[in-house]
């Protein structure tokens, strides 16, 4: 099963390879992951997509509970949530192709954020689901390049990961 | 450094100390009084601020190896973190294997690496390695140094990271220019620190405590399984207490030896790979198990998919990570387990109930049939010295209150089978990691902090020869460990597996050209003595033990043939076991 783990970690040099080191040594999958620093200076906010059976999980967030400079810990994908992951997808775009591109990101409500005579780069924000989709849809297009920022998630309501 | 640290009451000093005379007063202010270590750039000017002081000893050891297993085992003799400085690169890297050790057996290190100039680091400079990145995965945390003024600070925080939750060690590196003799700053030792991101629990969830006491009192072949975090978590004495108001059979791990008296006719011996055959049985048919500072460890449970399955699982850790980890606990609970056996202990007291008695008569009945079936017998029948008789006898003449710091190899597991262990934090060996070369520092790191007891070295030709030349900081020091050598002539444990399952090819298990111990304990300035026949024992031991202050090296030719039984069947459940070359279960 997919998760999407979310954690909040001191932001301190070493920090993040500890915690990347945990998943290293135990075999654990990291599908993705992205981390930045949050409207606290001194938190780093990391989501972490894994899969695994429900032991696995319970041991990955118990083990990245145990790390010293983690300060909390949540599976979010546990109950209500949102997902989003921002991609940049770089294709050739030339002759009929271009319109063609243009409507298909249109229809996933994506960006051309860059245009050359040859190419267009676009930007799509959605669930990783949807970013899977998109590049399906390009079918015979050629792509050059995809950036993906790993998933990012909060849970919905009230409900808060804070200090 | 972002962790809230409330330091108590901020007494303004204006002390002013270097980075260096601040590591020595740090340790000096957390009651350190020994410093297990070896010099090199890095760390010069550490140790010459150790010079000017002599609060803070330092012992020279002849590896950094053995420095970190002398720390070691003066913390699993005494429950308080022992301390180890080195100097950067190759001083740090030989440290490794004896911080890997500490780590595998939760034991509370705070190691000092010395490191290169922070302008240098990265750079490839003489003597650096990465030693944060190298360290993470064996220890429980590690830091570095990057201002001076917080010295400090960063020595309570390893100290309270290193003793407090599941114990483990620390490296903090240290910079060279962190510690220049002519900067100089305000020295103040915290005398708290608390982090936000690390709490651990110390008190048990009442109403899980309140749901093992009814499984318990429920049960009808119940045993306890204690290990090393019973010792660790010093529960000794609650321990003992409850198995003995219930009439609980206990078992230890390996690691938890001493936990519950030997001598104690409801100690029905260590469980395992090795364990007895009545723990091992016991375990299997149990009903109920309550497990105390243990973690189901793979040489515990043999196939966790046939492991004792009629149980219900009551575990009490420290660590949450532990529970259910390998084995699925029915009734976790996560807390020091001293408060929450005390906790248990009040409610049974209060409730005034036993367990169903004609059950437990039964239970108890059957076990008896095991203990005598296969009760810790071997081979008596022939002229050569048997190893588990050689344990026996040091037991016996050191009324099972020894110290008894073991190497690793089919020695240890006879220490551990034939030695009487009445007390907690008097076993003192390497379960996690294994590590060969353990025994002689470790009794050293004893010896040096008990001087009046008696301290005895476990171990075989192959182990001892990987810390051999530590006789030289016996010498230095007046350390009079008994070596106890149970020599024969092979790296016995390997060359059992050999004759198991590789039908005795004997690849590079046996070593030629062996030195004569006697004569190199006596070129180290100690007392060798040879034993090969069993009617030689006796009088050596009485020799080794009545030159009290000297450091006896027993070079004592054992069966090279025996075996360590009972042994379980790889693959199979608890109570599958060899119980001798012929017989299985
Ligand atoms: C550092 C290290 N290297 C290798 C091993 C693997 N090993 C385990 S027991 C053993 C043999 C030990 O021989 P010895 O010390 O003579 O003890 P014996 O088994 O003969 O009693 C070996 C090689 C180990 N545990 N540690
Ligand atoms: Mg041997």
């Amino acid at each position: 099963m997919r998760h999407i783990i979310s954690v909040l970690l001191e932001n301190e040099s070493g920090a993040l390879a500890r915690l990347v080191g945990l998943f290293a040594q135990r075999g654990y999958n990291i599908d993705s992951l992205n981390v930045a620093p949050t409207d606290d200076a001194t938190l780093s906010r990391l989501t972490l997509v894994t899969h695994g059976n429900d032991q696995v999980i319970e041991q990955i967030s118990k083990q990245l509970h145990k790390l010293i400079e983690v300060v909390k810990v949540s599976d979010i994908s546990e109950a209500a949530h949102i997902e989003r992951e921002l991609m940049l997808v770089k294709v050739k775009a030339s002759g009929n192709q271009r319109e063609e591109v243009k409507r298909c990101a249109d229809i996933f409500r994506g960006q051309i954020i860059d245009v050359t005579p040859t190419t267009y780069t676009i930007q799509l924000v959605g669930t990783s689901d949807k970013l899977d989709a998109f590049l399906q849809a390009l079918g015979t297009t050629p792509i050059m390049e995809v950036v993906r920022s790993g998933a990012s998630g909060i849970a919905r309501g009230e409900k808060t990961l804070a200090l | 450094m972002t962790s809230q640290t409330k330091s108590a009451d901020l007494a303004r000093t204006t002390e002013m100390l270097s980075g260096a005379a601040m590591v020595i007063r740090a340790l000096a202010d957390e009651g350190v009084e020994y410093l297990y270590g070896y010099p090199g750039g890095a760390v010069l000017h550490i140790y010459d601020a150790l010079f000017q002081q002599n609060k803070v000893k330092h012992v020279l050891v002849r590896h950094e190896q053995a420095a970190t297993h002398m720390a070691d085992a003066y913390a699993r003799a005494s429950g308080k973190a022992g301390v180890v400085l080195v100097t950067s690169g190759p001083g740090a890297t030989n440290a490794v294997t004896g911080i890997a050790t500490a780590y595998m057996d939760s034991i509370p290190m705070v190691v000092l690496t010395g490191q290169v100039m922070s302008h240098l680091i990265g750079g490839d400079a003489f003597q650096e390695t990465d030693m944060l990145g190298i360290s993470r995965p064996i220890c429980k945390h590690n830091m570095s140094v990057r201002r001076p003024e917080d010295i400090p600070l960063l020595i309570k925080k390893a100290f309270h990271i290193a003793q407090s939750g599941r114990p483990g060690p620390v490296v903090l590196d240290i910079p060279k220019d962190m510690t220049m003799p002519d900067q100089k700053f305000p020295y103040h030792y915290p005398s708290d620190v608390s982090l936000r991101s690390y709490q651990p629990k110390q008190q048990g969830h009442a109403g899980q405590i309140k749901k093992a006491v009814t499984a318990l009192l429920a049960a009808k072949k119940p045993v306890l399984y204690a290990g090393g975090g019973a010792i660790l978590g010093k529960a000794s004495a609650e321990l003992t207490e409850l198995a003995q108001l219930l009439n609980l059979p206990v078992t230890n791990t390996l690691m938890g030896l001493g936990a519950y008296p030997a001598d104690d006719k409801q100690f029905i011996g260590m469980l395992g790979m090795h364990g007895s055959y009545e723990a091992n049985q016991t375990m299997h048919h149990a009903d109920l198990i309550l497990a105390v500072g243990a973690r189901f460890d793979d040489r515990v449970t043999n196939n966790t998919k046939k492991f004792c399955p009629d149980a219900t699982i009551i575990h009490i850790d420290i660590d949450p990570a532990s529970i259910s980890k390998t084995v699925n606990a029915h009734i976790p609970i996560v807390g020091l387990v001293q408060p929450v056996l005390a906790d248990m202990l009040a409610l049974l007291k209060q409730k005034k109930k036993k367990l169903d008695a004609a059950a437990l008569t039964q239970w108890w009945q059957q076990i008896e049939h095991w203990r005598n079936v296969h009760g810790g017998r071997y081979d008596t029948e022939t002229p050569l010295l048997k190893p588990q008789y050689v344990i026996e006898q040091v037991s016996k003449i050191t009324k099972g209150e020894a110290y008894v710091c073991s190497d690793v190899g089919q020695h240890q597991m006879f220490a551990a089978q034939y030695y009487k262990f009445n007390q907690p934090n008097r076993w003192i060996n390497s379960g996690g990691l294994g590590t060969m070369g353990f025994g002689l520092p470790a009794a050293m790191g004893v010896k040096l902090n008990y001087p009046d007891a008696d301290v005895v070295c476990v171990t075989g030709e192959g182990s001892i020869q990987m810390n051999i030349q530590e006789l030289s900081t016996c010498k230095q020091y007046g350390l009079g460990v008994k070596i106890i050598n149970l020599n024969n002539g092979y790296l016995g444990m390997v060359k059992q597996w050999q004759d198991m399952n590789y039908e005795s090819r004997y690849a590079s298990s046996y070593m030629d050209s062996l030195p004569d111990f006697v004569k190199l304990a006596e070129a180290y300035g100690h007392v060798g003595i040879r034993v090969t026949k069993p009617e030689e024992l006796q009088p050596a031991l009485e020799r080794a033990f009545a030159l009290k202050d000297q450091l006896v090296f027993l070079d004592i030719h054992i069966d090279p043939k025996e075996h360590v039984y009972p042994m379980q069947v790889p693959g199979g459940a608890m109570n599958d076991m060899f119980l001798s070359k012929t017989e299985r279960t």
